[in-house]
């Protein structure tokens, strides 16, 4: 895909959705993604991904503002004027069709002509590594191959942005990470601005080079994959993506960069106001991702008692039971010989570094 | 070698169950048609000389030949009127909400829930010379005379297509609701637009439901002796009222019974190009 355009930019101003019911599907959604990014819109089911997804396709008039690709404002455009390609979730190829018609049917649709459509057909099908199933129907075909075809589809019409619909969500896992990487290589080789839909967060972090992050048609944030893991604006995001643990406590003193935070479970911790400044005598909610907590030798840290360990491999996972009685875990690279925890081991905990906690205004 | 005797067990149940049909059948369908058989082989209404004769009169004769193609036409014409309004119903059904669809269904099987003499005499009070159309389009000065539409072709045609529409529409939507509503959005994303859609996606996809509903509508509406005699009158003869004529007014049962085998045949062999076209389509969709 040497020749093809390079990606152009799309810009979600300000989208608000309304059902006819009235109830939110999106609210005032902004997105400014550059040409040739990879976008995840990642959030769990019924977060409103999907209808955004259908906003920028088309499908679906949203209520308030405005979808711009490059420099044009497409909300006027029906969706088969808007050179937006997309895979669905379940593929969509047409079953009567087969896979070299399947591929060529949005270049039949633009009035190329039967050689030059059969031409490009082949080598988008080479591109996809399918070069000998021309023939076939798609239901002869595996469902990574008919995703490979879909892709294939979606590419020939040279599509301004490629929009993803869970479109790894059908398939096994081994599968599933041999796509990611193949999705990947063709984004990077035709540059297309890519927006994938996905709950997944693995498959958000691994693939895109900014995540958004919706919950109840809300945008809760937008950034690097290592700024919505590492440093997350909302509490949903810090729960949403990866595991953490919920810590309650007590603000005892706080400035912009530094809270200091007593612990029901005991002991008192710095950690990061991460959704904002906190004022004294507050309650937050501090999360610690399980990697992040580290046992301690001395009296620092918050005591627990050990109640079971998983090893998972590279990992331990232990599960420890605070003062308050509220349930921890902790993961341990297992590097070496792994210090072995008896059951009902008392220990003592940490967070690896302040930057590593992130505390939230407790929610009522 | 070793699955056969339990693919044979699994054949001789389903077999037995089948019995009681086979013999139901045997008796009052097989039987009588061999018996409509034996009775078209006999040159004279007695019985006494044994021949093809009654099937070379039909055959040779230009009025028997004029009926049967009339009435092969009627099914002709009928079929592709209840195609041509029973799509859009059957393509609106999918694209409406549920409230609608309980609606849709209920206009679509009303015909079926009231008696074909029923609704054939709305048609004449509808159709007549003082029918509702005429004494409209004169209230409205449209036309000076009445125009004749009972006792016509197009009046049976209308007839036939209001009373055999459930045979169309029904298989329909079901071949249409088959359609994944992704295959839409696919194509219309890939720059299709909804005429290019509806050729090349939704009407290959729906052709299984096309032909069932033809074969349904076709050998119904040739068939429909009552529709066909009422709204037809005296001056249009379809093949079931001459079958009635042979048989009960001029008691020649020989020649009746040769009109029938001759009228079964011909539908036959219009369904049996239904179920090749049929087949084709699947293979259309499946080769």
């Amino acid at each position: 895909m040497v020749d093809a355009p390079s990606g152009r930019s799309l810009v979600v101003d300000a989208v608000t959705h309304r059902y006819p019911s009235g109830a939110l599907a999106v609210e005032n959604i902004n997105l400014d993604i550059k040409g040739g990014e990879i976008i995840a819109l990642l959030g769990p089911s019924g977060c409103g991904k999907t209808t955004l997804l259908r906003i920028i396709a088309g499908f679906i008039a949203q209520t308030q503002g405005r979808i711009i690709i490059g420099d044009d404002i497409v909300d006027a455009l029906p969706p088969n004027k808007r050179a937006v390609g997309i895979v669905f979730q379940n593929y969509a190829l047409f079953p009567h069709l087969s896979i070299s018609e399947n591929v060529a049917y949005g270049l039949a649709a633009r009035g190329i002509d039967k050689a030059s459509r059969q031409r490009e057909a082949q080598r988008l099908l080479e591109l996809v590594q399918l070069p000998a199933m021309a023939d076939r129907l798609p239901r002869q075909l595996s469902g990574g191959q008919q995703q490979r075809v879909a892709l294939a589809r979606a590419l020939a019409i040279k599509p301004s942005i490629l929009l993803l619909d869970e479109p790894f969500a059908a398939l096994d896992k081994n599968l599933r990470l041999d796509m990611q990487i193949e999705v990947k290589r063709l984004q990077r080789v035709s540059g297309i601005t890519t927006l994938i839909v996905t709950h997944d967060q693995e498959e958000a972090l691994s693939m895109a080079d900014r995540v958004a992050v919706l919950s109840h048609g809300k945008l809760e944030q937008f950034g690097s994959p290592s700024d919505v893991y590492d440093r997350p604006q909302t509490l949903f995001v810090n729960t949403f993506v990866g595991s953490t643990n919920r810590m309650p406590g007590i603000v005892v003193s706080a400035d912009r960069t530094a809270a200091k935070v007593r612990l029901d479970a005991g002991a008192e911790i710095i950690a990061r106001p991460a959704g904002g400044a906190l004022s004294e005598g507050g309650r937050v909610t501090v999360c610690i991702r399980p990697e992040h907590l580290q046992f301690v030798g001395d009296e620092t840290g918050f005591a627990g008692v050990v109640g079971m360990s998983l090893p998972l491999g590279a990992t331990v996972v232990h599960e420890v039971t605070t003062a308050d009685g509220s349930g921890v875990k902790v993961s341990q690279a297992r590097i070496g010989e792994t210090r072995a925890l008896e059951n009902g081991a008392a220990v003592r905990l940490a967070p690896l570094a302040p930057s590593l906690a992130n505390a939230f205004p407790a929610t009522l | 070698m070793g699955a056969a005797p339990a693919a044979r067990d699994v054949t001789s149940y389903g077999m037995g169950l089948a019995a009681p049909l086979a013999l139901f059948f045997l008796i009052f369908f097989v039987a009588p048609l061999l018996q409509l058989f034996w009775l078209s082989l006999h040159n004279d209404t007695a019985g006494l000389h044994w021949g093809l004769g009654q099937y070379l009169h039909f055959l040779t004769d230009p009025f028997s030949l004029g009926v049967l193609g009339s009435t092969l036409l009627l099914g002709a014409e009928v079929t592709a009127v209840c195609l041509v309004l029973g799509f859009p119903i059957a393509w609106l059904y999918q694209r409406v909400g549920p409230k609608l669809q309980t609606v849709i269904i209920l206009i679509v099987l009303l015909p079926l829930l009231t008696s074909v003499v029923v609704r054939t005499f709305a048609w004449i009070v509808i159709l007549g010379r003082q029918g509702i159309i005429n004494a409209t389009l004169q209230s409205l000065g449209l036309i000076d005379t009445p125009l004749k539409l009972l006792y016509t072709q197009f009046g049976v045609v209308l007839a036939l297509a209001q009373v055999q529409m459930p045979l169309m529409t029904l298989p329909l939507i079901t071949a249409l609701s088959r359609i994944d509503p992704n295959l839409d959005d696919a194509s219309c994303s890939l720059g299709a637009g909804s005429w290019r859609t509806f050729f090349r996606i939704v009407l290959p996809l729906s052709l299984p439901g096309i032909i069932a509903g033809c074969t349904l509508t076709y050998a119904a509406a040739i068939t429909a002796f009552i529709t066909q005699s009422l709204i037809g009158g005296g001056q249009m003869l379809f093949m079931p009222m001459y079958l009635y004529q042979q048989a009960s007014t001029l008691q020649n049962w020989p020649f009746a019974a040769a009109i029938s085998i001759i009228f079964l045949l011909a539908v036959l062999a219009v369904v049996s190009i239904f179920t090749t076209l049929g087949r084709m389509s699947r293979g259309y969709g499946g080769a």
